[in-house]
């Protein structure tokens, strides 16, 4: 499993908070457990705190990785601030780039920058599945849109295996959305074929649990559901112990880790870059 | 739509290791492969697979004619023996086994065993894996007196099992040797010693993996398909299961009654002087082909047609 810890992003108060005071501990801090707990990247988001957020990224980029060598996830929708993080980023420890759609309204051709700054650092990509019109309701949507978006990277150079497909979750209590996860794992199933190595798929997972009850239990269990179907990476709390059990356990009954007694702590000492 | 390429690519690779040291003058490298078996570039394969020659502590009682007659009158002189090991047919390394100091086996003593293992490191130069009976409480009694023996040779230690474990890799820690970790044909205790060991601070690249031997005919497709195994794990950069694998082939193989079965008791079966070497010897090449790192051989015979096997597909 390539777990994303998603714990360094200025949508957190403790880190809005830092980032503010500029106080780089409370981030060392989130850097150390994350990489700890078995993190396989960093995700890097700066969130809302800060007016400037190209500066911001790069205090955060510097900060994280002078404290920890596991590689970052740059994670902006703007591609100026992922070019601000890149510009200081030590890429040789690869970097993942998060995230592009196939389209947008005011940047039609948003997907080829990301790419390009993809290419550039020799770090790997992932690409959302919507497009100008917004997020697809259905599964075939859904996997044209993975379709289009593979065609386009290998068009530009950009492998399979660099690649990162993210059907999006919606938080599975609002109105109408409670058909979706069934529809994302329908839509996984599709897209895993679509090329030999397939492309990864990631998925933000803390989104599916936005605002219910029993969070962590939600995440979890969609996440084995989707190990089940082929997920391979997930940006999550990677602090969430229960959660990396899970993980353990599913991965372990998908052939993915050879079985012993010790399987859950065998699996925590195989260090996050490695799986 | 451009075709992606097509590659296999591995995260993970076997441990190279080197074994032998100190006085050794002689070492030997194991493991190191990249891909799996013969299945890719030459310089992805890893280290050219290593063959050791048991050599016992004490004359063999149990021996088949066509063996024992193999070793003639060196069978009681472990020196003797291990020099002709290494001088005579070739020998990568020495493995002494201790099978006298079993109970059930004259039951010796760690002053013999260790006399044995200096006579040993004085007689030849190569590695040697200092391999115990199989009585734990026997071998957790005399084989870290054979450890201290042997410090600093990087010898290899042999062997720790799920239950039987502790005191011999303290031993192989303090001492600077390698430890095998023996699993009963099963990867998943497999994985599970490697980690208990682990967990006692022994580095993982100290380990070489033993899975009880089967022979041709006894169940060694079940040893082949385990080893295929952990080589696939160690590819997909399970750390645990990266370790070089031992082979003992030769014990295994002269226990088939086609390999020690004499001429008078199966007339049909052909010329025993030839038949045992060769069981020994397919036995060998068929756990080669698995992904085995080292294998423990036993008559002459056997020995060159494993290595003139090797010497085809390595040179």
């Amino acid at each position: 499993m390539i777990a994303i810890g998603e714990r360094i992003n200025g949508m957190f108060t403790d880190v809005k908070q830092a980032i503010v005071d500029k106080n780089p501990r409370p981030i060392v801090e989130l850097a150390h457990r994350q990489t700890e707990a078995g993190a396989s990247y960093l995700d890097i988001n700066v969130g809302t705190a800060a007016a400037d957020q190209e500066s911001v990224i790069k205090w955060l980029v510097e900060t994280v990785q002078a404290a920890v060598e596991t590689p970052l996830c740059l994670d902006s929708q703007k591609p100026a601030v992922i070019r601000a993080g890149l510009a200081v980023c030590d890429t040789s420890r690869g970097v993942l780039l998060n995230s592009s759609p196939l389209s947008k309204k005011s940047d039609p051709e948003v997907l080829s920058k990301y790419v390009a700054m993809a290419l550039e650092s020799k770090g790997s990509l992932i690409t959302l599945t919507m497009n100008a019109e917004g997020v697809p309701q259905n599964v075939d949507r859904r996997v044209e849109m993975a379709a289009e978006i593979l065609t386009k990277c290998l068009e530009l150079g950009l492998t399979p295996d660099r690649l990162f497909v993210d059907p999006i979750i919606l938080p599975v209590n609002v109105p109408g959305a409670q058909q979706q996860p069934t529809s994302i794992l329908a839509a996984i199933d599709q897209i895993k074929l679509m090329s030999d190595p397939s492309p990864h798929i990631t998925m933000g997972l803390s989104n599916l649990s936005q605002g219910t009850a029993q969070r962590s239990l939600i995440n979890r269990t969609f996440l084995a559901m989707a190990i089940g179907h082929g997920c391979d990476s997930a940006i999550v709390d990677v602090l969430d112990t229960a959660l990396v059990d899970v993980v353990a356990t599913a991965e372990m009954l998908m052939n993915k880790q050879i079985y012993s007694d010790s399987f859950l702590k065998a699996y925590r000492s195989i260090s996050g870059a490695q799986r | 739509m451009p075709l992606p390429p097509l590659q296999e690519a591995y995260s993970g690779q076997v441990h190279a290791i080197t074994l032998g040291g100190g006085t050794r003058k002689t070492t030997v490298t194991i493991g190191g492969a990249k891909t799996v078996v013969y299945g890719g570039p030459r310089e992805a394969c890893g280290a050219k697979p290593a063959i050791a020659i048991d050599v016992l502590d004490a004359a063999p009682e149990e021996w088949p004619p066509v063996l024992a007659q193999a070793y003639g009158n060196v069978l009681g002189d472990p020196a003797a023996w291990a020099k002709k090991a290494v001088e005579e047919l070739g020998a990568d390394l020495v493995c002494v086994r201790f099978d006298g100091i079993h109970p059930d086996k004259g039951n010796r003593g760690a002053d013999h065993a260790v006399a044995v293992t200096e006579k040993v490191l004085k007689a030849v130069g190569v590695p040697l894996i200092l391999w115990g009976c199989g009585n734990d409480e026997k071998d957790n009694a005399v084989m870290p007196k054979v450890s201290q023996a042997a410090k600093g040779e990087k010898a290899v230690l042999a062997s720790v099992t799920q239950d039987n474990y502790r005191s011999l890799t303290a031993t192989a820690l303090a001492d600077g040797h390698f430890l095998v970790a023996q699993a009963p044909l099963d990867i998943n205790i497999a994985k599970q010693v490697n980690i208990f060991v682990s967990d006692m601070g022994f580095p993982l690249d100290r380990l070489i993996m033993f899975q009880t031997t089967g022979a041709l005919g006894y169940g060694m497709e079940y040893v082949y398909s385990v080893q295929e195994r952990e080589r696939l794990a160690a590819l997909a950069g399970d750390k645990l299961m990266a370790l070089p694998v031992v082979c003992d082939v030769g014990s295994e193989a002269w226990r088939a009654k086609e390999a020690k079965a004499s001429a008078d008791e199966a007339p049909a079966w052909g010329d025993a002087a030839r038949r045992g070497p060769i069981w020994e010897a397919t036995t060998a090449i068929a756990l080669l082909q698995s992904g085995v790192d080292l294998v423990r051989l036993r008559h002459p015979s056997a020995v060159a047609t494993v290595k003139a096997y090797v010497e085809s597909l390595w040179s």
